[in-house]
């Protein structure tokens, strides 16, 4: 029997072998949409993704400094409180961009939901970094019109949202994209802060998958409504605490983190 | 001692600001970026470079702190340039990740400088200090000046890595205390030579009067180069 041959008997009782055991498997309603380039979340919600996130501790170095987090449980704490009220804001917008709503509509919102100037200031220079990665790795004529209206950053969900629109992703994928940031950039500073166990501080970013899981389906049914709804049924939650520290660690003279 | 990288400043097609000449067709200021380990003398090399070169060139300053914003403030309060013409970039604890991984702070605080008291014919780009490998991001900088110093120890040029082998110039900063810290310079030149051919090495002491110089006519050549290029 030739080699070939040989491999193709060996193919076809793989496959036989497949068949049988997907015959037990439970049915699966949605296999993702067909067409979008699902691969291009990797790359967009990577950490090493350069648009300037690796500077900034979402709000964890004023935490680890009055006492807030201190251990690996304290910061799962610390990211569940952001998922919910900082992350579910922003993943609320960046699923309205990737909708194809209004980016300035949708800059203005995120002002909106955005109280303190440092957060804004810190909101709109990472858009403006996140823009520049973004128009290298998924030109679009959208970005191109949002980086000309908004010459010194738009805010950073919604740059992010849109940016994904451009690389094909849908709006609940901007949504992970953005609400899985929003508790891996304080998680990766803590380990710097704390020296804290590079694993306990992954462990807690898995542990959290679920609560992700619920504030990405969460922004995009938001985002969904907002089509017909208008923008008031994004999400407004706040977290006051952060938005307090922010403020205060953006006066301090000496810190490791620009936020 | 003014050789150059053979394909000098190649063209670069990205969305950054790497691409070399201005909206309106002029060539932008040339970038060049210092490293090298802590304490070795980068922000002294860069306040006595703008004190040098200031009268002939339209000079800004970029520096990339650790912490704090302390070279910034070094410069401003030492007068080396107006206090517009510098600019602090917060690097989150990591440097190189700033000037070579993830390039987009830097890029936007050198485009602000050339938007705000431009034009501009040099920036130079501060790393705050970092280890042998740290190099910067040719998406960032034209060419790279490495500095280490005598006090450091004879052996870094022999141990070499990124900074030392590949950066456009080796600066060896402290040659006045070679003496006293039982440092051999020929030594150092030989490794350093071993390390890396044909490219350039300065021996300086910057507390000297005009320590400085090497360093100055390098860079005046880049400009040279720089700007008779074809953009």
């Amino acid at each position: 029997m030739s080699e070939r041959s040989e491999r193709a008997i060996q193919r076809c009782a793989l496959s036989e072998c497949e068949a049988e055991r997907s015959v037990g498997a439970p049915p699966v309603e949605d296999w993702g949409s067909v067409g979008m380039s699902r691969a291009a979340l990797l790359v967009l919600a990577d950490g090493r993704f350069p648009a300037g996130g690796h500077a900034h501790s979402g709000g964890a170095e004023p935490a680890v400094a009055a006492g807030h987090i201190k251990d690996a449980a304290t910061l799962e704490t610390f990211c569940r409180g952001r998922l919910h009220t900082a992350g579910l804001v922003a993943a609320g917008l960046a699923a309205a961009a990737a909708a194809g709503l209004d980016p300035l509509l949708l800059d203005d919102a995120a002002d909106a939901r955005t109280p303190v100037p440092a957060l804004r200031q810190v909101a709109r220079r990472l858009g403006r970094q996140m823009m520049r990665a973004a128009r290298a790795t998924w030109p679009s004529a959208a970005l191109d019109a949002l980086a000309a209206a908004r010459p010194r950053g738009a805010h950073q969900p919604v740059v992010l949202g849109l940016a994904a629109r451009s690389a094909g992703l849908t709006p609940l994928d901007a949504a992970y994209a953005v609400a899985y940031e929003n508790i891996s950039g304080p998680a990766t500073a803590v380990v710097r802060l704390l020296s804290l166990d590079p694993f306990d501080a992954t462990a807690v970013l898995a542990r959290l998958t679920d609560d992700l899981e619920q504030v990405a389906e969460q922004a995009t049914e938001a985002a969904h409504r907002a089509v017909t709804e208008g923008l008031g049924a994004l999400p407004a939650a706040s977290a006051p605490l952060l938005d307090i520290a922010a403020e205060a660690h953006a006066a301090w003279p000496v810190r490791l983190f620009a936020s | 001692m003014h050789l150059d990288h053979q394909d000098g400043f190649p063209e670069r097609h990205t969305y950054s600001a790497a691409a070399p000449v201005r909206g309106d067709g002029t060539r932008r200021a040339l970038r060049i970026g210092l490293g090298g380990p802590v304490g070795t003398g980068k922000t002294a090399t860069v306040a006595a470079l703008c004190r040098v070169l200031r009268e002939e060139f339209s000079i800004a300053v970029v520096t990339n702190d650790i912490y704090t914003r302390e070279d910034a403030e070094f410069l401003r309060r030492e007068a080396v340039l107006p206090t517009e013409r510098i600019v602090a970039v917060e690097t989150g604890a990591c440097p190189h990740t700033a000037i070579r991984d993830d390039i987009s702070a830097n890029l936007e605080a050198v485009e602000d400088l050339e938007e705000s008291v431009g034009p501009l014919d040099l920036v130079l780009v501060e790393s705050g200090g970092d280890n042998l490998t740290a190099t910067f991001s040719k998406g960032l900088v034209d060419a790279q000046i490495f500095v280490i110093d005598t006090a450091g120890g004879d052996d870094i040029p022999r141990k070499g890595g990124p900074g030392v082998t590949t950066a456009d110039l080796l600066v060896v900063n402290k040659t006045d205390l070679a003496p006293y810290v039982g440092v051999d310079l020929d030594g150092m030149a030989r490794d350093a030579k071993a390390q890396r051919g044909e490219l350039p090495v300065a021996f300086t002491a910057l507390k000297q009067p005009d320590g400085v110089k090497p360093v100055a006519d390098w860079v005046r050549a880049q400009l040279t180069h720089w700007t008779t290029a074809t953009a």
